[in-house]
C-alpha cells in the first residue's frame, strides 16, 4: 500500500432523476410501478429512467500533509465527490482508501441548534464531528478564544450576529484536528478579516501537523494561496489534475453555461433607447485566443466584437461602450474615434472589434453598455444598458502580474501597481 | 452496499470504502459514536424542556386529558366491566404503556426528516438519529409514571411484588417501538406520506389496543386483540401494577415478544439497507 492519505480509484456516483425527484409519495411510486409493468407487457421495453453520473471514473491520490484544491463550475461534481469521500452517501462504483480520522466541513455550523447556548453548541458540534467529550473540554478555551465569543457563551446562538455564528462554527471546525479535513466552500462566509484568520489557521494546521486537506472553493485566490495541487472537475470527470495554475486556467477558460459570451440583442429589449437608424445586433467577448468567454484573470486582455446594422446610411456616427461596476457606476468608456477615422456608414451589417487591455480592474463582476449615436450628440441611434457581463477572477496567471500582493483585499475598482521611489534618508 | 474496513495500521485507521460490499465494521462505528447518541438525546431533552413550565406542563396535561376522556367514554358511557381497581387507574396504567410506545414511534419515525440538514452534511451512523429520540419519550414517560404513582397512592391501588418486573416491560415497550420506528423512519424518508400515516395509525391504534378497557373482561374479541403487539405489553403493565389475582397473560405476551423480535431485526435490516442513500433522498 502506498502511504497516500486519500486514494480514490475509479469512483463513480450515479443519480437517478426519477428516484430523486418524482417518487416522493406512495402515489407516485405506484404510478411509476404501473407504467413499468405496462411498458414491459405492452412494449416489451424498460422504462427509460433519466440517469445522471455526478462522478465518473474519478481517480487520484493525495499525499499525507498535502493541501489539494478542487475547482470546477456548479454541477461539475465537486460537492458529490466531497460527499462520497466523507461517507455521507455511498459511491455507485469504485473504491476509496482514507488513512486516518476524517472530518468533513461541508457547511459552517452543521448541527448548531438555535435554542442552545454557544457553550452547548460547541459540545454538540464537536460530538457531531466525532470528538469525545474529554477532547472538547481540552480545546474548549482555545475554541472560545479563536471565535471571540467569550462574553456570549451562555446566550442562545439564535441571538448571535451572523458574524459571531460563523466564527463560533468555524472555531469548532478548526479545532477538530482530524488527519484528513474535507472542506467545501466554507470560506465564502464571514468577513474578510475572519477569512484571513481561517486561511491562516488552515495553513498552520497542515504545515505544522501534517494534516491533509481537500478544499473546494470558487475563490481562486484562496485556492492559489493555500493549495499545492489542484483537481479540475468537469462534468463529473477529472478535467485537469496537477499544478494549481493549470487547473485554474482550465476552469477559467471553460465557457460559462447560461451566461453566453455571444449575446444577440433582440430588438424588443426593454432597456433599449434610440431612434433605431442603426442597431447594435450582437456582442461577443473573446479571450486572447479568440475563444468566446466571459471570465478573465486579473488584467487579462480581451476583445469585444460588435455587430452593428445600419438601417439607413449614416453620415457620421460614434460607436462606443462603457464598462460598469455592478452598481452602474461607469468605470471606463471608449468609442471608435479612439483609433478609427471619422467616416460614414452604409446600410448593412458592420463588424467592429476592440481590444480591451491594461484595465487593471479589481476582481469582481462587470457589465457592458453599448451605444451608437450621431456625432452631434443629439441623435441617439441605439443604447443597450448592461447587455453583457463578465467577471475578473481574483487570481493572476503566471507571469502576468509582477505584484501578486495587489490581489490582497485592496479596496478600489482599479488595482494598478504603481512605481514608488524612496529618497535616501536625511540626516 | 459499501465495504468499510477499519484496521489499525501504525496507529492510524485505514478506511476502505468500496461499492458493492457489505459493511463489516458498522457496529464498531456505532460504538465509537456512542457519545454523540448521548449528545443528541441531551439536546432534544434540553430543547424540549428549556421553557420548563410549558415543557413539563404538556407532558402532564396531555396524558391526563386522554385518561379522563377514556375513563368517561369507556367507564361511564360504554359501562365497560371493571375489576377491583378504580377505572381511572386502570386507564392510566394502559395510558402509561401506550404513551411510551406512541411517543417513541412518533419521535423516531420523524427523526430522520427533521435531521435532514445534519444527515446531508456529516457522516455518523444514522441509527443514532432515531435512537437518540427515545430519551425524550422516556423523560415524558417518567413524568407520567410519577403522576401515576401519586394517583395510585391517593386511591390506594398499591402494586404487589410483581412490580419488580415493570422495568423489563418498559424496556420491551421501548424495543417494540424502536423496531416499528426504524421501519417508519426509513420509509418516511422514501415516502413522505408516512408523515401523515403514522399519526393516523397511532390514532387508530389507541382504540385497537386495550388502553381504555381491559382484556380480561372481553370474551369474543380477545382472540384477535391478542395479535396486537401492544396487547401483551399493556396486560403485563397492569399485571405488575395491580395486586389482582389475574393470571399473567402468557399468550398475548409471547405474541408481543415475537413482534418485538421480528420488528427489531427487520427494522434494523431495512434501516441499514437504506441509510446509505438517505442523503440523496432529502
Amino acid at each position: 500500500m502506498s502511504d497516500a492519505a486519500i486514494r480514490v480509484e475509479n469512483l463513480s456516483k450515479l443519480y437517478r432523476i426519477s428516484h430523486l425527484a418524482k417518487q416522493k409519495t406512495i402515489r407516485d411510486a405506484v404510478h411509476q410501478g404501473m407504467r413499468l409493468v405496462w411498458r414491459r407487457l405492452r412494449w416489451k421495453t424498460r422504462l427509460n429512467r433519466e440517469e445522471f453520473w455526478a462522478l465518473r471514473d474519478v481517480s487520484f491520490e493525495v499525499g499525507t500533509g498535502e493541501i489539494v484544491g478542487i475547482v470546477g463550475r456548479n454541477g461539475a461534481g465537486k460537492s458529490t465527490l466531497l460527499k462520497v469521500l466523507s461517507r455521507i452517501t455511498e459511491p455507485t462504483s469504485g473504491r476509496m482508501t482514507l488513512r486516518g480520522r476524517v472530518s468533513s466541513l461541508l457547511e459552517v455550523g452543521t448541527g448548531f441548534h438555535p435554542d442552545l447556548s454557544g457553550r452547548d453548541n460547541i459540545f454538540l458540534n464537536g460530538a457531531i464531528h466525532g470528538l469525545k467529550r474529554t477532547e472538547i473540554l481540552k480545546k474548549f478555551d482555545q475554541i472560545v478564544e479563536f471565535a471571540e465569543v467569550a462574553k456570549f457563551l451562555d446566550t442562545p446562538v439564535k441571538r448571535y450576529s451572523s458574524g459571531m455564528y460563523v466564527r463560533l462554527a468555524f472555531a469548532v471546525a478548526a479545532h477538530l484536528e482530524p488527519d484528513i479535513l474535507i472542506v467545501d466552500e466554507v470560506l465564502a462566509v464571514g468577513d474578510a478579516a475572519f477569512q484571513q484568520k481561517c486561511l491562516g489557521k488552515m495553513r498552520d494546521v497542515t504545515r505544522g501537523e501534517g494534516r491533509t486537506i481537500l478544499l473546494v472553493s470558487h475563490n481562486m485566490a484562496a485556492i492559489q494561496a493555500l493549495c499545492q495541487r489542484a483537481i479540475f472537475l468537469n462534468g463529473g470527470r477529472i478535467g485537469e489534475i496537477g499544478s494549481v495554475s493549470d487547473c485554474i486556467k482550465a476552469y477559467l477558460s471553460q465557457d460559462q453555461a447560461g451566461q453566453a459570451a455571444r449575446i444577440e440583442l433582440s430588438a424588443s429589449s426593454d432597456s433599449r433607447q434610440g431612434d433605431g437608424f442603426a442597431r447594435i445586433e450582437n456582442l461577443e467577448i473573446l479571450g486572447a485566443d479568440g475563444a468566446p468567454r466571459n471570465k478573465f484573470a486579473f488584467n487579462e486582455p480581451f476583445e469585444l466584437k460588435l455587430g452593428v446594422r445600419a438601417h439607413r446610411p449614416l453620415r457620421d456616427y460614434v460607436l462606443g461602450f462603457s464598462i460598469n461596476a455592478v452598481d452602474d457606476m461607469i468605470i471606463a468608456c471608449s468609442n471608435h474615434h479612439d483609433s478609427l477615422p471619422r467616416v460614414g456608414m452604409e446600410t448593412g451589417l458592420h463588424e467592429f472589434s476592440v481590444r480591451v487591455a491594461d484595465m487593471f480592474l479589481s476582481p469582481g463582476y462587470y457589465t457592458i453598455t453599448v451605444a451608437i449615436s450621431d456625432d452631434g450628440q443629439h441623435g441617439l441611434h441605439d443604447l443597450v444598458r448592461n447587455c453583457a457581463k463578465f467577471s475578473v477572477e481574483s487570481y493572476h496567471s503566471e507571469g502576468r502580474v509582477d505584484h501578486p500582493h495587489i490581489l490582497d483585499d485592496r479596496p478600489g475598482l482599479i488595482r494598478r501597481p504603481l512605481v514608488w521611489t524612496k529618497d535616501p534618508a536625511k540626516k | 452496499m459499501t465495504n468499510t474496513a477499519l484496521q489499525s495500521d501504525a496507529n492510524q485507521d485505514v478506511l476502505v470504502i468500496e461499492a458493492g460490499r457489505t459493511e463489516a465494521h458498522y457496529w464498531r462505528d456505532l460504538w465509537r459514536y456512542r457519545e454523540l447518541l448521548g449528545f443528541l438525546a441531551w439536546r432534544d431533552v434540553k430543547v424540549r424542556y428549556q421553557q420548563t413550565v410549558l415543557g413539563i406542563a404538556w407532558a402532564v396535561v396531555q396524558p391526563l386529558a386522554s385518561v379522563a376522556i377514556f375513563t368517561f367514554v369507556f367507564g361511564q358511557l360504554a359501562k365497560m366491566p371493571k375489576g377491583n381497581e378504580p377505572y381511572f387507574v386502570v386507564v392510566m396504567a394502559g395510558q402509561l404503556a401506550w404513551q411510551l410506545f406512541a411517543n417513541t414511534i412518533g419521535n423516531t419515525s420523524g427523526s430522520l426528516l427533521s435531521s435532514a440538514q445534519l444527515i446531508s452534511k456529516v457522516y455518523f451512523p444514522r441509527l443514532l438519529v432515531p435512537l437518540s429520540t427515545v430519551l425524550v419519550a422516556l423523560v415524558d414517560f417518567t413524568i407520567v409514571l410519577v403522576i401515576y404513582a401519586a394517583v395510585a397512592i391517593w386511591t390506594g391501588t398499591f402494586p404487589g411484588p410483581d412490580v419488580v418486573w415493570l422495568p423489563f416491560f418498559i424496556a420491551l415497550t421501548v424495543l417494540l417501538a424502536i423496531g416499528a420506528g426504524l421501519w417508519l423512519a426509513a420509509l418516511t424518508v422514501r415516502f413522505r406520506d408516512f408523515r401523515i400515516i403514522v399519526p393516523f395509525l397511532l390514532q387508530i391504534g389507541i382504540f385497537a389496543t386495550p388502553v381504555g378497557y381491559q382484556t380480561n373482561y372481553l370474551r369474543s374479541w380477545r382472540g384477535i386483540l391478542d395479535y396486537n403487539p401492544m396487547t401483551g405489553v399493556i396486560d403485563a403493565y397492569r399485571w405488575s401494577l395491580f395486586r389482582g389475582d389475574t393470571p399473567f397473560a402468557w399468550h398475548s405476551f409471547c405474541i408481543s415478544l415475537a413482534w418485538t423480535a421480528i420488528l427489531l431485526a427487520s427494522g434494523v435490516w431495512y434501516f441499514r439497507r437504506t441509510e446509505k442513500t438517505f442523503a440523496d433522498d432529502f
